[in-house]
């Protein structure tokens, strides 16, 4: 008696709270409200892994120094041969005449002290010199990077609005994205992988374009192009402009970017608003060129190249370009979350739209139904009374199943799915060990209680050994799997442990019920 | 109803020559299949590229799909009918990886509704850039290493009761691998180093259950990889879930049967081993057959109804249990008594 009531309490106890926690998944909003999640493949939605280009922050950051390092030289007025941005991250100097180097190794040695030298050589009055960043700066830049794209990025997919977005890091440069029930994957794609660096640069007006172009380009400066596409001729224009390397001016310094509408065009555009900063050195740099030419250049295109009439002081200005609604929204979401530091690149995107999902969870759901049937009706052929037994510790398996997917908060995925379906066929195989010892000992002769009990006894420990390889290899696929595949190993873990607790405890409490209490003198099976 | 009568006494280990000679047959036919194809067909969860999903509303040529494609400067490596010929659906799969965020698959069916004259719905964009595929390809492999090393323990430990032997034969395995890793030889060929190891071990050690079991399951393994190679299907994510899953199932049904040995050396000491290996396999018989066939009928369930995404998987369960169900009558067994005659 004693042995049958924690039998009873456990089972009462696990198969009520499976359906405690397998109720808030079909009846919407009740206690304890954990619902079983769904995969990205059966909801639809996207799934992303970014790749940051550290080694492009880096560059930036070489070339940034090399630009400082170049206005030192002219302010300390030194004359040099050669100075550039060599091989990514590294920085060529070259000086001629004994008073440049002796100013310029000055220079250097104050202002540009965290510089490594990467190889000096001099000869006669010439001093060459290559120097680059301390490899712990490097890693410093390219951890730094890769923290702040994942922290931009959270920004825009909050601003662009997704429920439930899921984004993290994976190892030192990745990003995971993942983007349940997204419908426009196309702008929500271009929205996360756009750079969004808003930079201002004054025209080069001295140089000359078509010398340029024909590759000709004067040191300081670069050429880069104005991209227009007109819509009723469906033509692209590109006009090529030269451009100073050095920014004034970038989107770090803004507070805000909002989309309005040109009440004369009434084509919307985004207007930006300066910090107090951003807005000081903003004026300051239309007072000084007046009547010159500033370039608002994202993303290493021009947008626009208007003349400065006058001085603008109040920090906004405003980005034009024919811009549709959706853009302009976008564009004013990238400004507000930032720039992101280094380009990053998409290396492996999943999407799976809402009808391919919907099929799939059908398909799964009328394979188990049917599957199950099958099984269910075969096991009570086969074991006529017994089999019925096992029908329900079959049913109420399913039922853990679930409860335990909710419970956990796992996701259920279609391989997930797979995996409930081959519990269905193997949870049987406990029971089936258990009736087959059963039949051997009555065939020995022994009374049904006795056989019962020596079937039990006998099959536990080979049910056991039996079931923990197949939970060793669903352990070893979670840990190396990847979404859908980590949904079936879950199931199959989730199952093969009903399964144990189902045909071990749980169909041997019927028994007892039946032999002791009801004291039935045979067995069906 | 019973299928298998009590007493039943079929000779399975007098033929076990014949069983030999089948399963050498079907794993000479797997490696000649592999080699013939140059080795495993990679999905592009491991080779890269991408595959795109697409459903129209009227029935489609393959030829228009692939000259549409040839239009954007795609070269298509294939264009399959996907699912129910009803359905108009197709797989279309390429080795592109594009690495940027500008949207091909909008472009392709912006342009295969203009060249078919159909409407087109993109239900599934799948891109794996080639790092990617890499990285999946050396995580899968490991998985599987893991798997056998986790399971070699435990069988050796738990069920010969010999965990200082387990111990021993995990040191052993984990040192050899990290020595053929200081040579930096391929993964491939680091997991066909550590089978041989861990065979090797078995039979120092003189882990003889162990062995039959490992045996069994390496058989079971190869002729699934066989039988995917001659059918010409890919490896995905989910089909090394599949076979990992069938490694988990072939010990489930050899540990069975092993079980029932132990019990029948103890309770007929004095017979032969071959008569107890036949009488243990027997005794079994109707489990084994039973859990399979329940296991089958779902599968069938699964491979007829579940749809083409979980087509393949259940491909692989379906041969990885008929095979596994096989070796554990025919191969695992004759393995312990071979064992048996050559210690003598």
């Amino acid at each position: 008696m004693k042995v049958l009531s924690w039998r009873l309490i456990t089972v009462i106890i696990v198969v009520l709270g499976a359906f405690i926690y397998v109720l808030p998944t079909f009846w919407g909003n009740i206690w304890p409200h954990k619902k079983i999640n769904l995969g990205l493949d059966l909801q639809g939605g996207m799934h992303l892994v970014l790749e940051v280009d550290t080694e492009k922050a880096v560059e930036d950051t070489v070339e940034r120094l090399t630009q400082e390092l170049r206005s030192g030289l002219r302010k300390d007025r030194i004359r040099v041969q050669e100075l550039a941005r060599v091989n990514g991250n590294e920085i060529s100097l070259r000086v001629k005449g004994e008073e440049n180097i002796a100013k310029c190794e000055e220079l250097l040695n104050s202002d540009f002290k965290d510089l490594r030298m990467l190889s000096r050589s001099k000869t006669d009055d010439e001093l060459v010199l290559r120097l680059n960043l301390p490899d712990k700066e490097m890693d410093h830049i390219k951890r730094l990077a890769a923290d702040q794209a994942l922290e931009t990025i959270r920004n825009r997919i909050d601003q662009f609005g997704v429920s439930e977005p899921d984004i993290r890091n994976q190892g030192e440069n990745r990003i995971l994205i993942q983007l349940p029930g997204i419908q426009d994957t196309k702008r929500a794609k271009a929205l996360i992988g756009r750079t969004a660096l808003l930079e201002f640069k004054l025209l080069d007006e001295n140089g000359d374009v078509s010398a340029a172009l024909k590759g000709d380009i004067p040191p300081g400066s670069e050429l880069l192009y104005e991209v227009t596409h007109d819509p009723n001729t469906n033509r692209t224009v590109k006009t090529p402009y030269l451009v100073q390397k050095n920014t004034l001016l970038t989107g770090a310094s803004l507070t805000d970017a909002r989309v309005e509408i040109d009440s004369q065009y009434n084509e919307p555009y985004v207007s930006i608003q300066f910090d107090k900063k951003g807005g000081r050195i903003f004026s300051r740099i239309t007072e000084q060129n007046v009547k010159k030419r500033l370039a608002i250049v994202l993303d290493g295109k021009v947008y626009s190249a208007p003349v400065i009439q006058e001085k603008i002081s109040g920090g906004a200005a405003r980005i034009t370009g024919s811009f549709t609604m959706e853009q302009a929204r976008d564009l004013a979401i990238a400004l507000r979350a930032g720039a992101l530091p280094a380009p990053v690149n998409v290396i492996e995107e999943r999407t799976v739209g809402p009808s391919l999902g919907a099929d799939s969870i059908r398909k799964g759901l009328i394979s188990m139904c049917i599957g199950g049937l099958l099984v269910v009706i075969f096991m009570v052929i086969y074991y006529k009374g017994s089999g019925l037994i096992a029908d329900i510790a079959l049913l109420l398996n399913i039922v853990i199943i679930a409860g335990g997917l909710a419970g956990f908060q796992a996701t259920l995925t279609l391989p997930g799915i797979a995996g409930i379906i081959l519990t269905i066929g193997m949870a049987v195989d406990a029971n089936v060990l258990i009736f087959e010892r059963i039949r051997e000992e009555m065939a020995l002769g022994k009374t049904p209680r006795a056989s019962v009990d020596a079937g039990y006894t006998r099959a536990t420990l080979t049910i056991l050994d039996a079931n923990v390889t197949t939970l060793i290899a669903a352990l070893v696929l979670f840990q190396f799997g990847t979404g859908p595949v980590k949904g079936f190993a879950v199931t199959l873990s989730l199952g093969v442990l009903a399964s144990l607790f189902t045909a071990l405890i749980l169909t041997r409490l019927i028994f007892d019920y039946l032999l002791i209490h009801r004291k039935a003198r045979t067995i069906s099976i | 109803m019973q299928f298998i009568k009590p007493g039943i006494n079929i000779n399975f280990i007098g033929r076990k020559y014949l069983a030999f000679a089948l399963s050498g047959a079907m794993i000479l036919a797997t490696i000649i299949s592999l080699v013939w194809h140059g080795g495993p067909k990679y999905g592009i969860d491991f080779a890269g590229g991408t595959v795109i999903q697409i459903k129209f509303n009227a029935a489609t040529k393959i030829s228009d799909i692939k000259s549409a494609l040839r239009q954007l400067g795609i070269d298509a490596s294939s264009v399959q009918q996907f699912g129910d010929h009803k359905n108009f659906e197709y797989l279309i799969r390429t080795d592109i990886a594009s690495e940027t965020a500008d949207d091909i698959s909008l472009k392709i069916e912006k342009t295969l509704e203009n060249i078919t004259g159909n409407k087109a719905e993109i239900r599934r964009v799948e891109m794996v850039g080639p790092q990617v595929g890499k990285d999946l390809r050396e995580k899968a492999l490991l998985a599987m290493f893991f798997a056998l090393l986790f399971i070699t323990i435990y069988i050796s430990g738990r069920f010969e009761r010999v965990w200082f032997k387990s111990a021993v034969m995990a040191g052993g395995l984990m040192l050899s691998v990290y020595v053929f890793k200081l040579f930096a030889v391929s993964i491939p060929f680091l997991m066909a180093a550590a089978l041989i190891v861990t065979l090797i071990l078995f039979w120092v050690l003189e882990l003889k259950y162990a062995m039959g079991a490992i045996v069994a399951l390496i058989h079971d393994v190869t002729i699934t990889v066989g039988l995917f190679s001659v059918f010409d299907k890919e490896f995905t994510l989910p089909i090394i879930a599949a076979l990992l899953t069938i490694i988990g199932y072939s010990l489930n049904d050899t540990i069975i049967v092993f079980d029932r040995i132990r019990e029948n050396l103890r309770k007929y000491h004095k017979r032969r081993l071959d008569f107890i290996l036949n009488k243990s396999v027997n005794e079994t018989l109707s489990r084994t057959l039973l859990t399979s066939l329940t296991t089958l009928i779902v599968l069938i369930a699964l491979f007829v109804l579940g749809g083409g995404i979980i087509h393949d998987f259940a491909f692989a369960m379906i041969v990885g249990i008929v095979v596994g169900t096989y070796s554990s009558i025919y191969v695992a067994s004759p393995i312990l008594l071979a064992w048996h005659k050559g210690l003598k």
